[in-house]
């Protein structure tokens, strides 16, 4: 391989707390086998012969493809198991208790969450987001004020923040990235300020795949008193992460990006937050006592669930969970993440060869995405010759339009991996590059 | 998947590669901006009318081969040309995208008016019947606002008092 293999999620040396004893340490050289072959039998949309051209799913961060087992979860809680939740006294609603529960559960051991109770779910990370500004930051926003992001972040991680410092009064500072796509923390350090009320940074950059040394952040951020989210939506598909040890306040997650479905995400956050939070949303299952002069709150997470919650959702996200963490023994995906790993150095160096080509974002820790952008064609049109060969790719900002004009672009086309791609979804893509090199590039 | 060639035709890449009536008209009395914003493409579109006809048309910005190249081309189209007969190419671009002849695209009674008001807008200039370059986009539904987007744009600036800005989201 001519480039270094980038490093798996968890193993960033530089940032012990990432891998507190979970994983094992990751050596290119040794790296655990991995089946492809085996994995894709279990997603239906991989059955051979679905597509033609074979399908070369690489739109992962965007969207993950579904397990049969969460298929079927989903469908089997329908089926035997269903019943709305926390009312109910009949045997079938113990059993749609049971499982939300236990879902809980799953979700909480691989955020690495000692309390499920401090596990909230949400629609996605975008309400879990919408959720901490509503009702952890903006009581305690005022004018002048400061709230910090990085340049890296998804509008998702933009936009909340955005609206209460608009309602407050208060200003949305950016700390800047370098010119390959790595966070400067050292700038970021400068931007805390004695105003500085909330940080908020991504754990892995859905647009460049950049892995932020969160950690240290959250160290950084803590050492000046002041409360940090954590945007996880494009790391826990490769692997369990540990909230405690990464010592943020706040981690949000979706569970469509991580192989379960759509609708469904969490927000895990310190108990002691979520105790004094005010409610998000009001309605049923949230409250402890209503009167008409005053209503008392249910205890967290429930005052943070109003109204029925996606109960199918839940379960079949823990059925994604338990999926990932039967991949390989030691349950943390390891294999599958060298895996990833290995098909993102071989598909970074193939591009990087194409003349014309140029890769997007290549700072040393990165997972799951390659961006790119080709001479003379438009990043669109080098999604639609690469959809004439079956490759799925993602073209456009990629809902980070800040940080393509800090890259000075308007898009880039974006391949992102799965631990269920293989060599043939790289050919595809290269083959698919190559054509429309062909076609545009005079 | 049908062959990439109906959709990139040569017209569109020499035009997409080498765009006419590029930069701003001057002189120019009308203009708007049209915003793809789900895919960053923008347009600024300038126009200069005088006594109801289209002088000349500009265009800049940035967007995919087919966005660039319909601007191009609808630009050429259009010089020289009546509103009236201007709005009528509009209409007739979107039935070529749209594979409906029946159906006027969404937009207003002026959409309407414009639409069968006769002027069939020169099908013998070559200006306009190099728009057919465009039916392949039909079978690329995600693409057909690409090619339409400086169309929409088009229309804003003529029927606009002076600035418009439109979206195709």
């Amino acid at each position: 391989m001519a480039q270094p293999l980038p490093r798996p999620l968890r193993q960033a040396p530089t940032d012990p707390a990432f891998d507190v004893g979970r994983v094992p340490a990751f050596d290119a050289g040794r790296a655990p086998a991995f089946d492809p072959a085996r994995v894709r039998r279990d997603f239906p949309v991989f059955t051979p012969g679905l597509f033609e051209p074979r399908l070369a799913y690489l739109d992962s961060a965007a969207s993950a493809q579904k397990p049969r087992a969460v298929i079927d979860a989903v469908s089997g809680f329908y089926s035997s198991s269903y019943s709305n939740v926390h009312r109910g006294i009949h045997p079938i609603a113990a059993r749609a208790d049971a499982a939300y529960e236990a879902a809980r559960a799953t979700v909480a051991r691989w955020l690495g969450a000692p309390r499920p109770r401090d596990v909230v779910f949400v629609r996605g990370t975008t309400e879990a987001i919408n959720l901490v500004a509503r009702s952890f930051l903006r009581p305690r926003l005022a004018a002048g004020d400061e709230v910090l992001v990085t340049e890296l972040e998804h509008h998702s991680n933009v936009v909340p923040w955005q609206i209460v410092c608009e309602e407050a009064g208060a200003r949305l500072v950016a700390a800047p990235i370098d010119d390959r796509g790595a966070l400067l923390v050292d700038e970021l350090a400068r931007r805390i300020g004695p105003r500085t009320r909330m940080l908020a940074v991504t754990h892995v950059s859905n647009a460049l795949g950049t892995v932020v040394p969160v950690a240290e952040v959250c160290r950084l951020a803590r050492e000046r008193g002041v409360p940090v989210l954590v945007d996880g939506a494009q790391a826990v598909p490769h692997g369990p992460v540990d909230v405690e040890g990464l010592g943020c306040d706040f981690y949000a997650v979706s569970g469509h990006k991580m192989f379960g479905p759509t609708g469904i995400g969490a927000l895990w956050a310190r108990g002691e937050h979520l105790a004094a939070m005010p409610p998000f949303q009001g309605g049923g299952g949230m409250i402890r006592s209503v009167a008409f002069d005053g209503t008392e709150y249910a205890p967290p997470p429930a005052r943070f669930e109003a109204g029925t919650p996606h109960v199918a959702g839940a379960v079949g996200l823990a059925a994604a969970i338990e999926y990932l963490e039967a991949l390989d023994p030691g349950g943390a995906m390891a294999a599958a993440a060298a895996h990833e790993q290995r098909l993102l150095a071989e598909a970074t160096a193939r591009l990087a060869e194409i003349p014309g080509v140029r890769v997007v974002g290549t700072a040393p820790d990165k997972v799951g995405v390659l961006s790119f952008v080709v001479d003379g064609a438009h990043p669109h049109d080098v999604g639609t010759v690469l959809a004439a060969e079956g490759v799925a790719v993602r073209a456009g900002h990629h809902c980070a339009q800040p940080l393509m004009d800090r890259l000075g672009l308007a898009a880039t086309t974006r391949a992102s991996f799965a631990f269920y791609n293989d060599g043939e979804d790289v050919e595809a893509l290269v083959r698919g590059v190559g054509r429309a090199r062909e076609i545009f590039g005079r | 998947m049908s062959d990439l060639t109906e959709l990139y035709q040569e017209v569109i890449l020499d035009h997409s590669r080498r765009p006419r009536n590029f930069g701003p008209v001057p002189g120019a009395n009308r203009s708007a901006r049209g915003d793809n914003p789900l895919c960053g493409d923008r347009l600024d579109l300038t126009l200069a009318v005088r006594d109801g006809v289209v002088e000349r048309a500009g265009f800049e910005g940035s967007g995919c081969a087919i966005s660039v190249a319909s601007a191009s081309l609808m630009t050429e189209a259009v010089q020289g040309r009546p509103v009236a007969e201007a709005e009528a190419l509009f209409q007739r671009f979107h039935r070529l995208l749209a594979g409906d002849e029946g159906a006027p695209e969404a937009g207003g009674d002026a959409d309407r008016a414009g639409a069968d008001g006769g002027a069939d807008g020169g099908a013998d200039d070559p200006a306009v019947a190099k728009l057919a370059v465009f039916g392949g986009v039909r079978r690329y539904p995600i693409r057909v606002k690409c090619a339409t987007l400086p169309w929409h744009t088009l229309h804003a600036a003529l029927r606009g008092a002076d600035e418009e800005e439109v979206t195709t989201e």
